[in-house]
C-alpha cells in the first residue's frame, strides 16, 4: 500500500524506463505466449504463459490515480485502494444484512458530524461533543459484524504470497501471487472486491492512512518531494501528494470514496494481467466469468487541466536539521510523445551507473556528491511531466556546489555531442536491460499491464528499444536544449542549518 | 485445519459446477470453490561441484533467458573486522572493484565491462561474508570471467578508491540521524546486542579515518582462499563446458588458512524504557526488543507459526487489533526472528503519531499481556499453518531461488534438506508448542522499550512507564575538524 515511488527512483530504478530485447526473448516469443481480450465489459485482460514453476502472479491495473482529485479529496484514490482491502458483501462480515444498516447510520451520525464541527459561525460545542460520540458509538456498533481482515486471511491461507497494492500521480495497482491452482478462487477474490466492495472501517483507516502519511513526513526526502511538486506544478495534479492533505485526510468520507470508485473503477480502464504456469485457454473463460459480471460504465473523459509552460524558474529551500539534498526538475512532453526515447537514453547516459557523466563528474572527480541522477517520467508517464536531477553530497559541500556541477553536464549536453562509445554502450545496455526484467512473473505481469495501460498495447515494452536504437546524437543535443532552460526549471533543496562538518584533514577553512 | 477441509469438502458438488468454464450461472462463493491438487513440482536442483583446494561450486542452469549471473561468497564480514576499525570491510568492499586490479584501474574495469552491459560488483556490507558477484549476456561470459578472476586473485585497491569510498562512508554517517526510522533500528540493536557487539556497532568517522590501504590488502590476503568461498552460478550455459573453465581457473589456486567462526556469548537488552530525542517528526518510532533465536533452535518451527498468527500476516494480532481495529500505525508489525548462526531479534515495531506514542506503547503492552492468558487459540494454529504450508511453493518457485537456498545452507553448514525438512517442522507443530514457545521467549519484563520522537508531543510522558534512559545518538565530529 505504499504510495509513491520516490524511493524507487532514488534506487536508480525508474519502473518505465528504457528497455529492450535479444535472441529468443524477442516480441516474437513473447506474442506466442500473450494472449489479449477484452471482455464485452470493456476490461482487458492480459494472460501470459510462463510455466517455471506452479505459480503465478497478476496485476490489476486502475487507469485512475490521485490525478483525478479535487480540493476536499486529495487523498481519495489511495484511501479507497486501502478499503479495498476490507472485504465484500461475503467476505470480512458476520451479518451483511445487519451490517449494512449499521454502516449507514455510521455515515449519516459522520455527516452530522462533519457538518458541525466545520460550522464557520456559530459552532454548538456541545451539540459537536455529542454528534461525535454518536458517530464514535455507530462506529463500535458497526464494529461487531466485521470479520477482521479476513479478504488478506483467505489470500494467505490458500497459499497467496505478496498481497499488496499501490496508489501513485495516475494509477492504481493491486497484485499478489498464487500457487496455480487457485486460478478460479484468485478470479473470484479479485473480480468480488471491485464488484461488491463494502467499505467497511473507512473511518478506522482513514487514520491509518494518516499514519502512513506522517511516515513521510518524517523522513526528509518526504518533505523534499512534497514542496517540490507543490513548487513545479500549478495546475496539474502532478503537483499533490498521491497521501492527500492533513486537512481531507481528516474530512472526506465513505460517501467520497464511493463516489469516486463508481466513476473511475469503471471494467474500460481496468487491466488484469495474470502471468505465471497457467494455459490461456483454460484461464480465460474463467476470468470472462468472474470479472464479465463487472458493470461496464463509461470511461471517464481525459483530464482536462495540462500544465501551462512554465516561464520563471521557481525555487523551494527548505531549512532543515538533516544534511542537505538537492532536487532540479525540468517540464517535458508525456511518455507518449515521440521524444520519449531520446529522454531515456539521456537518463543512461547521466545516471547508469559508474560510467555515467554524473557519477564521474560529481562524485568520482569533484567528490562533491555521495549519489546523483538525473531521471525521466516523474512523477508519472501518462501526462507531461519531468526529467529531475537530484544529488545527495558529501559532508561539507553544499547543494549550491552539487547544482553547479550538474549545470555544467547538462551545458555539455547541450553544445557537445556524446560520443560513438556512449551511443552504443547506452543502445547496448537498453536491450540488457529489458531481459533482466523478463525473468519473473510479478515484474512482467506489471509491465505488461502498466504499458498496455499507458499505449493501449503491452508491445510498446518491446518497440521502446528500437526506438532507442534510432536515437541520435542530434536528437539528444535537440532535445536537451529544448528541455533544460532556466525558465523552466524547478529547484528544490534542504539547506542543513546543522552542517555535518567535513571529513577530518581534507577540508580546512 | 481439518475444520476448513470438512467445510469444503461439504460443497464439493457446487465447486465441480463451478470449475466447469464453459457454466455463467450463478457464480461461487469462495467457500464453494475446491481448487484442483497443485501438480507435482520437482525443483531443479544445482549440480555441486567441490574442488580439490576446497572452493565449492554449485551450478544451475536456466536456459529461460540469455543471461548468466554468478556470486562469490566469501567467510569473513563486518563483525570480523577490529573495533577500532569499523567500517573496513565496507570500505573493502567498494575499493575492492573501484580500485581495479593489477592489469586494469577501476575506471578501466567500468568501460569494459559496461559497453558490455556487464555487471561485476563487490560487496562488503554483510556481517559474515563479503561477495562478487556479476551479471551478464552469456556471450560475454568468457571477457566477463577474466575480470571476475583479476577481481579475485589481483586487486589492487588503488588509493583514489578508497578515499571515495571513504567519502561514502563519511556522508552516510553525516546523513545517520535525518530519518527516525533508522535511528529506531541502529538504536535498537545497539540495545539488543551491546552498543559495542560486533552485531551493532557503529561506523564513525574516526574508525573510517583509521582504515588504510594495508588494512584492505590484508583482509583479503587474510579471507579470500578457496577453502573459504562458494561459488553459485546460475543461466543459460552448459554446464560441463562451465565446469571445465572453473578448473581451469582455480584448479592451481592453493588452499589458505581458513576462516574462523567468531565466537560470542549473548545477554540481551537491559530491560527499560530507552528515549532518542527527534525534534523535526510528528510520527514516533516505537520498538520493543529482546534476543532472537537461532535457526537450528528446535523451537525454530513452532516460532514460525507463532510470528505469523502473532505479527507477521495480515490477519496477525499485531495487524488487525492494533492498524484495523485501532487506526494507531500504519507500520505495525513483530515477531522472534531467527537467524542462521546468532540469535536474531525479537521485536515488536510501529509508528505512530506523536500524540498517540504512550497509546501505542499501552496497546503493545495489552497485546504481550493477552500472550500470557491467551497464547493461542486453535483457529490461529491451523490457519497460521495453513499459511505457510501453502505458500510453501513460493519458496523455491525459482531457479535462483534454489541456488540462493542451497548456497545458504552450505555456507552455514546446514543439512541440504533443511526447506524439505522444514515443511515437516511446521506441519508437526502443535498447540502446546507454540503456547509454550510464546512463554519461553516473550517476557515484556525482559524488553527494552525505545522511542524516537518529539517528546514535547507525546500523550503522556514516557516516565509514565518507568524511569527512562535517554540516548545521546549525537554523531562525534570527525577529529580535528571544526564544528
Amino acid at each position: 500500500m505504499k504510495d509513491n515511488r520516490w524511493h524507487i527512483l532514488l534506487l536508480g530504478s525508474l519502473l518505465i524506463g528504457c528497455t529492450a530485447f535479444l535472441g529468443a526473448q524477442d516480441l516474437a516469443s513473447f506474442e506466442k505466449r500473450i494472449k489479449v481480450k477484452t471482455l464485452d465489459n470493456g476490461l482487458t485482460v492480459i494472460v501470459c504463459e510462463r510455466s517455471e514453476a506452479p505459480v503465478f502472479s497478476f496485476f490489476t491495473h486502475v487507469d485512475v490515480g490521485s490525478d483525478r482529485e479535487v480540493p476536499g479529496i486529495r487523498g481519495l484514490a489511495h484511501m479507497f485502494e486501502h478499503m479495498a482491502f476490507k472485504g465484500t458483501d461475503r467476505i470480512g462480515t458476520n451479518d451483511y444484512a445487519d451490517e449494512k444498516g449499521a454502516l449507514e447510520k455510521v455515515e449519516q451520525a459522520y455527516q452530522a458530524y462533519d457538518q458541525e464541527r466545520r460550522r464557520e459561525v456559530g459552532r454548538d460545542e456541545k451539540k459537536l461533543a455529542e454528534l461525535e460520540k454518536a458517530w464514535k458509538d455507530a462506529m463500535t456498533a458497526a464494529q461487531k459484524y466485521v470479520v477482521e481482515n479476513q479478504f488478506g486471511e483467505l489470500v494467505e491461507q490458500n497459499g497467496g504470497t505478496g498481497l499488496n497494492a499501490f496508489t501513485d500521480n495516475e494509477e492504481t495497482g493491486y497484485h499478489y501471487s498464487f500457487p496455480s491452482n487457485q486460478v478460479e478462487l484468485w478470479a473470484y477474490l479479485e473480480s468480488e472486491r471491485f464488484l461488491h466492495p463494502v467499505l467497511r472501517e473507512f473511518y478506522k483507516e482513514r487514520e491509518v492512512v494518516h499514519e502512513e502519511r506522517r511516515l513521510g513526513e518524517s523522513d526528509p526526502f518526504g518533505r523534499l518531494f512534497e514542496q517540490f511538486m507543490a513548487t513545479s506544478y500549478v495546475a496539474h495534479p502532478y503537483g499533490q501528494p498521491v497521501v492527500g492533505w492533513p486537512s481531507d485526510l481528516e474530512t472526506f468520507s465513505m460517501t467520497d470514496a464511493q463516489a469516486y470508485y463508481k466513476k473511475y473503477y469503471v471494467p474500460a480502464s481496468m487491466i488484469v494481467t495474470l502471468v505465471g504456469d497457467v494455459k490461456a485457454s483454460e484461464v480465460m473463460p474463467v476470468i470472462e466469468k468472474y470479472f464479465g459480471r463487472l458493470p461496464a460504465g463509461p470511461k471517464p473523459e481525459p483530464l482536462r487541466t495540462i500544465e501551462p509552460p512554465q516561464n520563471a524558474e521557481r525555487i523551494a529551500i527548505l531549512h532543515e536539521t538533516s544534511q542537505p539534498i538537492f532536487i532540479e526538475g525540468y517540464h517535458k512532453p508525456s511518455a507518449k510523445d515521440k521524444d520519449d526515447a531520446v529522454y531515456d537514453a539521456l537518463q543512461d547516459l547521466m545516471s547508469n551507473g559508474r560510467t555515467s557523466r554524473l557519477y564521474r563528474s560529481l562524485v568520482r572527480d569533484k567528490k562533491i556528491a555521495a549519489q546523483t541522477g538525473g531521471f525521466n517520467g516523474f512523477p508519472g508517464s501518462k501526462y507531461p511531466n519531468m526529467f529531475v536531477f537530484f544529488s545527495i553530497s558529501t559532508p561539507g559541500h553544499t547543494p549550491q556546489e552539487n547544482r553547479d556541477a550538474i549545470h555544467a553536464e547538462i551545458e555539455r549536453l547541450k553544445n557537445e555531442d556524446i560520443s560513438d562509445e556512449e551511443l552504443q554502450m547506452m543502445k547496448t545496455r537498453a536491450k540488457a536491460d529489458l531481459l533482466r526484467r523478463l525473468g519473473d512473473n510479478q515484474g512482467l505481469a506489471f509491465q505488461l499491464g502498466t504499458t498496455q495501460s499507458l499505449y493501449g498495447d503491452w508491445r510498446q515494452l518491446f518497440r521502446h528499444v528500437d526506438e532507442i536504437e534510432k536515437a541520435s546524437k542530434a536528437d539528444i543535443r535537440r532535445v536537451a536544449n529544448a528541455t533544460f532552460l532556466e525558465s523552466n526549471r524547478t529547484v528544490a533543496m534542504i539547506e542543513s542549518t546543522h552542517p555535518a562538518a567535513p571529513a577530518a584533514g581534507k577540508e580546512k577553512k | 485445519m481439518n475444520s476448513l477441509r470438512q467445510f469444503i469438502s461439504a460443497s464439493i458438488v457446487l465447486s465441480l459446477l463451478a470449475c466447469a468454464p464453459a457454466s455463467l450461472g450463478q457464480v461461487s462463493d469462495w467457500n464453494q470453490i475446491q481448487p484442483p491438487p497443485l501438480h507435482t513440482f520437482h525443483p531443479q536442483l544445482p549440480k555441486r561441484i567441490q574442488l580439490a583446494n576446497g572452493m565449492v561450486i554449485f551450478l544451475q542452469e536456466d536456459h529461460e533467458l540469455p543471461l548468466i549471473r554468478g556470486t562469490a561468497q566469501i567467510r569473513g564480514g563486518s563483525r570480523d573486522e577490529p573495533a577500532d576499525k569499523v567500517g573496513l570491510t565496507e570500505i573493502y568492499g567498494q575499493a575492492w572493484r573501484t580500485g581495479g586490479t593489477k592489469q586494469r584501474t577501476g575506471d578501466q574495469l567500468d568501460d569494459y565491462l559496461e559497453a558490455r552491459a556487464a555487471k561485476v560488483e563487490t560487496e562488503g556490507d554483510g556481517l559474515d561474508s563479503t561477495r562478487v558477484t556479476w551479471d551478464c549476456l552469456k556471450e560475454n561470459l568468457d571477457d566477463v570471467l577474466k575480470i571476475f578472476l583479476e577481481i579475485l586473485r589481483e586487486p589492487e585497491f588503488r588509493e583514489d578508491k578508497i578515499v571515495l569510498a571513504k567519502n561514502q562512508l563519511n556522508t552516510n554517517i553525516s546523513r545517520r540521524n535525518d530519518d527516525p526510522f533508522h535511528i529506531a533500528f541502529r538504536e535498537s540493536s545497539k540495545l539488543v546486542y551491546g552498543a559495542d557487539s560486533p552485531y551493532a556497532r557503529v561506523t564513525e568517522y574516526a574508525s573510517v579515518a583509521r582504515v588504510m590501504r594495508d588494512d584492505l590488502v590484508n583482509w583479503h590476503h587474510r579471507f579470500v582462499h578457496p577453502n573459504n568461498i562458494i561459488l553459485g552460478i546460475s543461466g543459460d550455459f552448459d554446464s560441463g563446458l562451465v565446469e571445465a573453465k572453473l578448473h581451469q581457473a582455480f584448479d592451481s589456486w592453493p588452499k589458505g588458512p581458513a576462516a574462523s567462526r567468531l565466537q560470542l556469548s549473548f545477554h540481551g537488552p537491559k530491560p527499560g524504557i530507552y528515549f532518542a530525542e527527534k525534534g523535526d517528526v510528528t510520527a514516533s518510532m516505537v520498538m520493543m526488543v529482546d534476543l532472537g533465536i537461532t535457526r537450528d533452535n528446535p523451537d525454530y518451527y513452532a516460532i514460525e507459526v507463532f510470528n505469523q498468527f502473532f505479527g507477521g500476516s495480515f490477519n496477525s494480532r499485531l495487524f488487525s487489533n492494533i492498524r484495523s481495529k485501532k487506526g494507531l500505525a500504519y507500520a505495525v508489525g513483530g515477531g522472534i526472528e531467527a537467524d542462521y548462526d546468532h540469535p536474531g531479534t525479537l521485536g515488536l515495531f510501529l509508528g505512530t503519531k506523536s500524540h498517540s506514542t504512550a497509546a501505542a506503547i499501552d496497546a503493545f503492552n495489552e497485546e504481550l499481556d493477552a500472550l500470557k492468558t491467551n497464547p493461542s487459540t486453535p483457529e490461529e494454529l491451523t490457519k497460521a499453518k495453513r499459511a505457510i504450508l501453502n505458500s510453501f511453493v513460493f519458496r523455491f518457485d525459482s531457479k535462483e531461488k534454489v541456488l540462493r537456498e542451497r548456497m545458504t545452507y552450505e555456507f552455514y553448514s546446514y543439512p541440504e534438506d533443511f526447506l524439505e525438512k522444514y515443511r515437516t517442522g511446521i506441519e508437526k507443530v502443535t498447540q502446546q508448542d507454540v503456547d509454550r514457545v510464546a512463554q519461553k521467549y516473550v517476557h515484556k519484563d525482559k524488553l527494552a522499550v525505545l522511542v524516537v520522537g518529539k517528546a514535547a508531543d507525546f500523550d503522556r510522558p514516557l516516565s509514565s512507564f518507568g524511569p527512562v534512559t535517554t540516548l545521546d545518538i549525537t554523531i562525534p565530529p570527525p577529529a580535528g575538524a571544526q564544528k
